[in-house]
Order: structure tokens, then sequence, then C-alpha cells
């Protein structure tokens, strides 16, 4: 009997297209059609275009620059060098990590490719001319690219502007190229573990600097009104809102008068969190000649100078029992900065959270210490697609679980099994302070072993192993990650001393529509779309009549931005509220209107109802129009509201990741045979989306481990800056992937959600080198460094006696 | 520089401008002709954000000179929809979510537009094969390879139909 009404029902809550429906995407519509607006689509009247000279040495001293044949091209307006910053005291400006950086090279270079000069011209042809045409004379001065050799007693100085300064922003520098020296966990308590355990194992595992390349390169159009003393400035930035504040402060424009605006981006993955000297090069170049200045990054300039990733050389340590039940777990890590301590982390985390580094084991002690370092390479040090350094602290502690139980000669899925945190001991405190909120892992672990059936994987292995005639060689590569994302509570992380909240401000129409403008910005992930899922479920409003707008500092609510997949777990949680505030006011009007008592009212998917008479009702569409004309005694008109949220903890999503792969034994090349992911992300809110971004995030990964870096010479030069030698893999060399997952909600989350797109990056690395170490591992092969590409992997069988 | 007058029928208009005989055609599109859907990722061929079709065939406009274009047919993004209905290969970028960003889309989308018409009936390999000229950093492919092949179904049912 209650069948239609169900169906009503079911029907009314689709029509919303709310949350946990795959929604198609209402971005797409511009994106398909060539409508999109990215940077370099903007033009303004009046507009010139600037470029950067730039060092071909590494580190070399700058004896004179001559502008003279550049100024004399027709159409070029301006060369200036730090020279022409410095009355402006510009030419220098304060990193996001506490060190500065040059914007323009003061009298010596610290990195190939560095800025020198700029040039600034009617189109960028003639700019590009120009910039052939600014004569450089430089006095090479000695290169140091080992971060290790940086910090021998007789190494070269490298930040000459820092001589005397013993204390840097996090502590004591023990020596010139010394930046700082961050630990965390106990190391007394470690120590003891290490010295009664049964077992320890030791390895270095090197993370190669690799750049998280996204296909649209930075860039900016700045415009300084003069005569209304107004700067705009469209900027490929994943953080608006910070960049405004940092030009505010730069340049003492009252931050009011400047506005910064996100446009369509193309893709950021912790390329675009920086503030880059091209930025303000820019809006210097447009304050000084009172018109629009155009600045687009080439290729090489991207990969070269703006925001690597990784760069660790950990030390890696784990003391365990016979039967491997993991006791400690120590890290020294040599974190290579580059020239300036540029890093995007929250301020009071040099290492950002690498201390998540005891992964999803119970361990009782651990302990790890990071050392930063100068060297002679660009400054970055940025989240490529990950929550500041997790990546790198879940590639450590999943290596050296693998190494343990090939010591012990445990299969790799018992010592995970045997060390995982219980589902019971949620919520979780680890051994270096993190209150892990939920999991599920031996769930999820059971759940990919049955998936694929690994026993009969292991047995095909052993046959493969056991002939000698195979042309293969197999791998099984099994990894559990932990990420903690949605940075942050702001008792713990802020940058630049704003707290890391993020926000929401909706506005329901008269007639039942509405809008929220965020503090995040969308970069792919979908945003238009998924935001207005949440509200469309919170507020019974349907999805397609909910814009969503952000990157525009001059209508958003302030927010800290889009990386370390903070947008759900932050922003998301803060639209949640946002509605729930007008859902609260929505209420009292619906019992204003029905002649009821508030608490006489049950809510129903787009309405509420008088308790008890499914006739007596009143929709959020009449809700609304009531709000703007007969609005309850006593009550404010209008329907909107605005939300602060500043996370109560992180959250802490995991995932179980399998890979299969076979290595050929006379060419080194590896093929994926099959690789499974499956993610707990809490709350599902677009599983559409959700499985975009796992693809997209596992193929980065795959990327990374298989083919990514940027190797230096000892002079300094960067060997392969361009796409033709900096991997990103093609439809061809992309494996199928095959996706799963379970449902653990964050319980301090309003809607439950963790954040999901940067997961499959985290896990999928080390899962590949897992599968390509465990082909070797009957060989007596325990660790080998990314990435695995065909050369690098023919050489291990050589080197082993595999090679055919 | 002296200019040159190339003259050239983008989307189906033909447009006569004086140019540099430097100009690349993808400044040319997006700076001459104001269509910015071709776009710039790399400047060495590799990327193909900016491909678009000329005489019918895939090239990618970043290493490509406007000059080069005198005479030629060239069709970009924009032109792919007729008279506000979509095209087939757009339809199934949408409903297969084979887009992130957006910034490889329009490349993508005229790659894949040429490929369907060499290869009406591709299997996954051949698409993957066909669009390797194409990057992606937001997607894996997967779903694009999905969205090619929704619209080579489209296409060849409509084909179907008409005959």
């Amino acid at each position: 009997m209650n069948a239609p009404k169900e169906a009503g029902l079911a029907e009314r809550a689709s029509a919303l297209q709310g949350m946990g429906e795959s929604r198609l995407r209402k971005e797409d519509a511009r994106f398909i059609q060539g409508r999109g607006n990215y940077v370099d689509d903007i033009r303004m009247p009046g507009m010139l275009h600037m470029d950067i000279v730039r060092s071909p040495l590494a580190h070399a001293r700058i004896k004179r620059i001559n502008k003279e044949q550049a100024l004399a091209i027709p159409g070029v307006h301006a060369v200036l060098t730090a020279e022409d910053l410095k009355p402006l005291k510009l030419h220098w400006m304060p990193t996001l990590a506490g060190d500065v950086q040059a914007v323009l090279a003061d009298e010596k270079v610290h990195f190939q490719m560095q800025e020198v000069a700029i040039v600034i011209a009617d189109d960028r042809y003639i700019a590009a001319d120009a910039v052939e045409a600014v004569e450089v004379e430089y006095e090479d001065l000695p290169v140091v690219i080992d971060p290790y050799a940086a910090l021998a007693p007789d190494a070269p100085v490298l930040r000459e502007d820092l001589a005397g300064k013993t204390e840097g922003a996090h502590g004591r520098r023990e020596h010139p190229n010394h930046i700082f020296t961050w630990e965390a966990g106990d190391a007394a308590a470690t120590e003891a573990a290490f010295a009664a355990a049964a077992v320890t194992v030791k390895a270095r595992i090197h993370y190669p600097r690799v750049h998280p390349c996204p296909l649209e390169t930075c860039g900016c159009v700045a415009s300084f009104d003069p005569v209304r003393g107004e700067l705009t400035t469209y900027l490929t930035s994943q953080a608006p809102h910070v960049v405004r504040t940092v030009v505010s402060l730069l340049s003492g424009i009252p931050e009011s008068k400047v506005r910064i605006v996100s446009p369509d981006i193309g893709g950021g993955f912790g390329n675009k969190v920086g503030i880059y000297p091209g930025y303000v090069c820019a809006i210097v170049a447009s304050i000084v000649l009172g018109r629009p200045v155009k600045w687009i990054e080439d290729r090489v300039e991207n990969i070269s100078t703006t925001a690597f990733a990784r760069d660790y050389h950990m030390d890696g340590e784990i003391a365990a029992t016979a039967d491997g039940r993991i006791l400690g777990l120590r890290t020294h890590v040599i974190a290579d900065h580059g020239a300036f301590d540029a890093c995007a982390d929250p301020t009071k985390f040099p290492a950002g959270l690498f201390h998540i580094c005891s992964g999803s084991y119970d361990i009782a002690a651990a302990y790890c210490q990071v050392k930063g370092v100068y060297t002679n390479k660009a400054p970055g040090g940025v989240a490529y697609r990950c929550s500041f350094r997790v990546t790198e602290a879940v590639y450590l502690v999943e290596r050296m679980v693998d190494i343990l139980a090939q010591k012990l000669g445990l299969d790799k899925a018992e010592i995970r099994r045997r060390n995982f945190i219980r589902k019971e001991q949620f919520p979780y405190t680890s051994p270096f302070g993190f209150e892990y909120d939920s999991g599920d892992y031996h769930t999820a672990l059971d759940k990919v072993l049955a998936a694929v059936d690994y026993p009969a994987l292991r047995a095909e292995q052993a046959a493969t192993r056991a002939n000698p005639a195979s042309p293969t060689l197999m791998g099984i590569g099994l990894v559990s990650f932990t990420e903690v994302v949605g940075a942050g509570p702001s008792k713990m992380c802020d940058i630049l001393g704003v707290g890391m909240f993020d926000s929401c401000e909706i506005r329901v129409h008269p007639t039942g529509s509405a809008i929220a403008r965020m503090g995040t910005i969308t970069q792919g992930q979908g945003h238009q779309t998924t935001y207005a899922q949440i509200i469309a479920t919170e507020l019974g409003i349907p999805s397609e009549v909910i814009q969503v707008e952000e990157g525009d500092t001059s209508t958003a609510p302030y927010g800290l931005g889009t990386y370390g997949s903070r947008s759900t777990p932050v922003a998301g949680a803060a639209i949640a509220l946002a509605a729930r505030k007008i859902h609260a006011k929505a209420r009292k009007i619906a019992a204003h209107l029905l002649e009821v008592g508030e608490n006489d009212l049950d809510w129903e998917i787009d309405r509420f109802k008088v308790k008890g008479d499914d006739s007596r009702f009143k929709t959020m569409q009449d809700i609304s129009w009531a709000a703007y004309h007969q609005a309850p005694p006593g009550l404010e008109p209008g329907l909107e509201a605005v939300h602060y949220y500043d996370p109560p903890n992180f959250t802490f999503p995991f995932g179980i990741y399998l890979c299969v792969v076979d290595i050929d034994r006379a060419t080194g090349e590896t093929k994926v045979r099959r690789f499974l992911a499956l993610d707990d992300c809490g709350t599902r809110i677009n599983p559409m989306i959700i499985e975009g971004q796992i693809h997209g995030g596992l193929t980065e990964g795959f990327a990374v481990a298989m083919g990514q870096q940027m190797p230096f010479d000892a002079q300094g030069n960067l060997l392969g800056n361009t796409l033709m030698d900096y991997f990103l893999p093609t439809a061809v060399e992309t494996p199928k992937w095959e996706t799963d997952h379970t449902v653990t909600p964050s319980p301090h989350h309003p809607l439950g959600a963790k954040g999901v797109a940067e997961s499959p990056h985290v896990g999928s690395i080390p899962t590949f080198t897992a599968a390509v170490v465990d082909a070797f591992a009957h060989l007596g092969v325990d660790n080998m460094t990314m990435p695995h590409n065909a050369y690098r992997v023919w050489q291990q069988l050589r080197d082993c006696g595999a090679a055919l | 520089m002296s200019k040159k007058i190339v003259k050239v029928n983008v989307n189906g208009r033909v447009l006569e401008k004086a140019v540099e005989p430097r100009m690349l055609l993808v400044h040319f599109l997006r700076e001459e002709c104001n269509l910015t859907g071709a776009h710039i990722g790399c400047e060495t061929s590799h990327c193909g954000a900016c491909t678009v079709d000329i005489d019918g065939r895939s090239v990618k406009s970043c290493t490509h000179l406007a000059v080069q274009c005198e005479g030629a047919e060239v069709l970009t993004v924009e032109g792919l929809a007729k008279g506000g209905v979509l095209h087939a290969v757009q339809q199934g970028f949408y409903q297969e979510h084979g887009l992130q960003c957006g910034f490889c889309t329009p490349g993508m989308l005229m790659r894949a537009y040429r490929l369907l018409q060499e290869n009406p009936d591709p299997s996954e390999e051949e698409v993957r094969a066909g669009m390797s000229g194409n990057l992606c950093r937001c997607t894996g492919y997967q779903n694009i390879v999905k969205a090619v092949l929704h619209a080579a179904a489209t296409l060849r049912a409509a084909r179907a139909a008409a005959a």
C-alpha cells in the first residue's frame, strides 16, 4: 500500500540529483565547445606581453647585464632587472616556508633557468626576440647538486644572502647550506624498541625529484588601474585568496583594492599552489607601465622552474619480532629543497605531514627526522597530487614493510594483516600523535585478495619462477596506505598565519534557485557539479538550479584553496553547515506559514510537512518565496548563510592496491597486467567523479613510478625539461584500471566524507615499485629506485643474471 | 617584420588576414580569429592540446605556420557543433566523463573527430593508438577511450539509420 508513495519519494529525491548520484558534470558544456576561459584566453585592451631572461648556468655571479640591444627592438617597452626592482624592495620576496627567494637574480644565480631579467613588449614574438637580445655576462661558481655533498664542511656556500644567519624559520642552522632539522615522534622509546627487537632492517629509499606537469603551464594577466589604484590579476592559482593577501603585503596596495581571479585552470596537481617570480614581475610591470601585462610560461620554463616535488633521500629502519610484528619505525631524511626554501606546507611543518609515515600499522614507537638542504636546483617541494609529503611517507613505510617481509620470508599480505590497526582501535592515536578518525583495513585487504584470487596469483608466480625458460618475470605488488588530508585544524595548520579553514556562502533566491560561493577553486575536480549535489541533498533544491562560483576573491568568501585533498573535507563541510543554517531558518518560515510549531514539522527530501499530515507541507520553493516577502515577525528577510569551517581534525582516507606485472627478460619492459585499486574515502558524493579522479591519480602514479625523473648533470643542467624527455604516459602505455571501494565514514565530518583525489597517486606509486621489486624478490632483490623504466629494469636483470 | 596575406577557411568562414610569416597557426587561431579552444601545452608537438583539422588531417597547430594554411580548410573545436546540436564526439565525452580540467579536451575532440572518419569502428586498442598523440593529465584515458567508442557507436547508428 505504501509502494506508490515510496516511488514518489524516490522520484523526488532523484530529481534533485543530490549526494550519491553519478551526476554528469555541469562544467563540461563549456569545455567541449572550446568555451573554457583559461588564463591565456584572457585579453585586455592595451595588453602587453612579458617574457623572462633566464640563466643558462646553475651557479654563477652576474658580472654585467646589457639591455640596450633589447630596448632598441621596436615594440619593446621595458627590460627590468633586480636593480630596477630594488627601489621598490621587490627584488626578493618571502616564501611560504619562511625563507626568501630572489624575484630576479640579485648579483648571482642559484639554479639553471633562474629568472634574471624580464622584457615587456607588444606581443609574445617581440618579447621572445628581446629575451634573446639581452646580454648577460656570468662568472662561473662551483655547483652543488648532491644534497649530501652540500653538507660537507668545505662545500661552497650557496646562499650568501644568509651569511651569518644561524637561526632559520624552523630553528638552528648547522651549516651554510642547511635549512632546518625537523623531528617528530619519540627518539628514546624508538631506540629502546630497536635495542630489544629480534629483527631489524634498514634501507636507503630515494624518492627522485619529479614535476607535477599539468597540461596548462602557469601564467597570469596583471592589470593595474593607476586612476583607481586597483590591481586585478587573473592567475593560475590553487589558492587565490592567499595570493591576494601576499600581493597586498608585498605591494602595499590595500587588500580591498587587490582582486585575484583564478579562471578555469588546466590542471594543478600542486604546481599552482606557489607564488612565483613570474607573477610578481608581471604585476610589477603592470604597475610600472600602467597597462595590463600577460605572462605565460612555456613548458621548458614550467618543468625547470615552477614547483618540483619530492627529492627525499630517506634512510628507513624497522624493528620487529621474529614473527613480523613491527615494534619500531625510524627514519632520517635528507630533503633537497633546491636554492630557496619555497615548499608549500603549513607553516609549522617544514616537512609537511611526513610524520604519517607509520602508515596503516599499529606501531608502538616511531621517530622521524628531516633535514632540509640547499642545492643549486630550482625551488619548490610542492605536494604533487598529495597532501604535504604524504606520498613520500607512504612510500617509505610500504617499502620498509616489504623489505621486512622478505627478510622474514613472510607473505606480503600476511605481514600487513599482522600489523594493521584493527577496526576497533579507531579513533587511533599514532606514535606521531595523529588521531586517525576511522578505518577498516582488514576488510579492505580481504576484499582485494579475494577479488584477484591472491593464492592463485602466488601459485602462478611460483610456477613462472620455477621455469628457467620463462620469457618474463612476474611480480605482485600489494600496498596499503593511510593518508592524512583535509588540512587542517587551524590550531595546527596555518599558511602565513592564516588558519587553514575554508568557507562557503549560499544564497537562496526568491524563486528557489541558489548560488554558492566558495573559498576553494576547481582544477578539474568538478566542484561545480559535486558542491551543488551537497546543497541539493541538504536543502532540497535541484542541483540543476544551483550555481557554484569559486576563484574570484572579490566575490568569494576567504578560503585557503584547493590542494592536499582539502576541498571535500574542509569546504565540503562548510557547504553542509552553511546549508544547515539555511535549513534551520527555512524550518522557522515553514512553521510560520503552516501555523504550527517548528517541532511539529518533519523534513522530507525537498519540503517540511506537518507531522502525521501529508497534505500540509511547504516545499523549499514555497519557503524561498516567503523568505523574501512574508518572513515571520522578528526574522530577517532573505535566505542566505555563510559558514567558515575550521575542521576539528584531519581526515584519513585509506586503500588497498594490488598490481601484477610481467617483466620482459630481454628488454626490461614492464607490462602492467592488472591493477586493482580499492579506496575508502568515506561518504561518496558523486561516484562517477570519484572513479574519474582515481583513474587520473593512478595514471599520474604510473608516470612517477615508471618514467618521471628530473636528472641533473654535475654542472646543474636539467637533463630533460620538455615533453620529449619528461614522461607523460599516452593512452597506449597507460594500464587499464579496476576500482573498488568500501565506505567507512569520517565520524567528525558533517557528511562523513574524507577526500579522494590524491589517494590513487599516493597509493599507486609504492604499489608499482612493490610489483617490480617483487618480480626480483626470489633473486635476493628487496629494493629498486624509481623510475622503473625499461633500461633501469634491464640493468637489474643483467645484474641478477636474469637477462635473456 | 613584413606581413603576408593568408586566406583560409576557418569553420566554414573564409578569412583573409595579414600575418607575420613566423606566426604559428595556434596563435593565428587564438589571437587573430578569437578561437581560443585550441590550447598550447608544450610547443613541441607532444601534447596535442592544439590539435585542429586541416583539409581532412589532424594537425598540431603549435608547430604549423599560419601561412602554411593558405587556401586550406581548417576546422576547430568551435566548429564541431552544428546548429546548436553537439557532435557525437562532444556528446560522448560528456556522457562518459571523458574530461576533467578540460585543457586537453578540444585537441582530444578534434583528434577523435578525425580518427572516427579514418576508422569508423575501432577496437579499444585502436582508439588508444589513434589517440596517442594527445596527452591528458587528469583522466587516465579510460573514460576518453569509452567516450570515443560511445561516439563511434552513435555515428554508426546514425549512418545506418540514414542508409
